[in-house]
């Protein structure tokens, strides 16, 4: 399917006395933005009937740019007040953008717990492997080794992987891409945004301000083929598995998909029973 | 019609990286906001792929498409 003009994802989802947003030249926040946005036009989503959750971050900042309901809510906790959203009235369809501080360091524990309790709810986490906003602390999520602000010698904690936690967890619906895979991230958003149950994409974005800089990786020209450079698909993966080889790179791709009743499902069904 | 919303570009050049035809070079001329957005150099080799629009991280680019809903 083709694509459209940007100027209908302004018309109709963006608040246009907002723009442009407060993201420094190149930050892939907007890009993550847009493919959502895209996705959610593709599926006819009615906007009456969504709530955009976030925490505190460059990356949390998305909800206040859509023509939506949105909450801004405290670092950490988007996925715990979504979760409240989602079951005082599961009619409403209820999306999270949340930094990897937030959604990893902070708020760690509730997204464990989402996914165990496997509430449906889409989460999209912008990992651009640093606290942006703060100016470039460590995360949870620094590669060994990265220049932050807190580890100008380089980071000597390992790092955790997202999308493989929200996997071991349990999630019925993870994907990991990066900015520079536009039609790949609208596509998983997509498969997410239509899943019943914790659906969970992790998409890679340059911070070009912090961890760029830190790193001396250039502009985001450059930060965008390193993550291309950087990365291997899924499918490549495990082909490269199976012939006895390994790599270091990140793997992105659609990780899991597979159908798993949601905790509403279950709390509705059990309600019954009580009867 | 190709347009450059120069209030919203902040000069990435992601756009003119990521157009498969070339369409776009760097500005030579500061934009008011203190950028070099992109030029539209040679909008008769676009083919409307719309990959530019969703390069650019901040909705500057508008590439008119009647076959749009
Ligand atoms: C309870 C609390 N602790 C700490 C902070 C300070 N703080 C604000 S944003 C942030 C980290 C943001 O990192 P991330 O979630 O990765 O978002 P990014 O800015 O990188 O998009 C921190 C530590 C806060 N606002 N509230
Ligand atoms: S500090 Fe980094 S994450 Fe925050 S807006 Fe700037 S580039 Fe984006
Ligand atoms: S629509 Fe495609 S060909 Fe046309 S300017 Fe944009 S990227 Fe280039
Ligand atoms: S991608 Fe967008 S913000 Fe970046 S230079 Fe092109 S028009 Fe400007
Ligand atoms: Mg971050």
């Amino acid at each position: 399917m083709g694509f459209i003009s940007n100027d209908i994802i302004i018309e109709k989802y963006l608040r246009k006395d907002m723009l442009p947003t407060i993201f420094c030249t190149g930050c892939g926040i907007g890009s993550v933005m847009n493919y959502a946005l895209r996705a959610i036009h593709d599926l006819n989503i009615d906007m009456n009937e969504t709530v955009f959750v976030s925490g505190i971050g460059c990356s949390s900042r998305v909800p206040g740019y859509i023509y939506s309901d949105g909450l801004h809510s405290l670092h950490g906790r988007a996925i715990a007040y979504a979760t409240g959203v989602k079951l005082a009235n599961p009619k409403l369809k209820v999306i999270v953008f949340t930094g990897d501080g937030d959604c990893g360091a902070i708020g760690g524990n509730h997204f464990l717990h989402a996914i165990r309790r496997n509430v449906d709810i889409t989460v999209i986490s912008i990992n651009n492997f640093i606290y942006g906003m703060t100016g470039g602390q460590v995360a949870p999520t620094t590669p060994l080794n990265s220049k932050t602000t807190t580890t100008p010698y380089g980071n000597i904690e390992y790092p955790i992987d997202l999308s493989m936690m929200a996997k071991v967890i349990g999630a019925p619906y993870v994907a990991r891409w990066t900015t520079a895979h536009p039609v790949q991230c609208i596509s998983s958003i997509k498969k997410a945004l239509q899943k019943t149950g914790f659906s969970f994409v992790e998409v890679l974005a340059p911070c070009p301000t912090s961890y760029g800089r830190l790193n001396k990786m250039g502009n985001t020209l450059d930060m965008t083929k390193h993550f291309k450079e950087s990365t291997i698909n899924i499918k490549l993966y495990e082909k490269m598995l199976a012939d006895g080889k390994t790599t270091d790179k990140m793997v992105i791709g659609e990780l899991v998909d597979i159908e798993k009743e949601d905790f509403n499902t279950k709390y509705n069904k059990f309600c019954g029973e009580l009867k | 019609m190709i347009h450059v919303n120069t209030n919203y570009c902040k000069g990435c050049l992601l756009c003119v990286e990521y157009c498969p035809k070339k369409v776009y070079v760097k500005s030579e001329k500061l934009s008011k906001k203190g950028v070099f957005p992109p030029e539209v150099k040679f909008p008769e080799n676009c083919i409307k792929c719309h990959l530019c629009e969703l390069m650019c991280p901040d909705f500057a680019i508008i590439v008119e498409d009647k076959d749009d809903k």
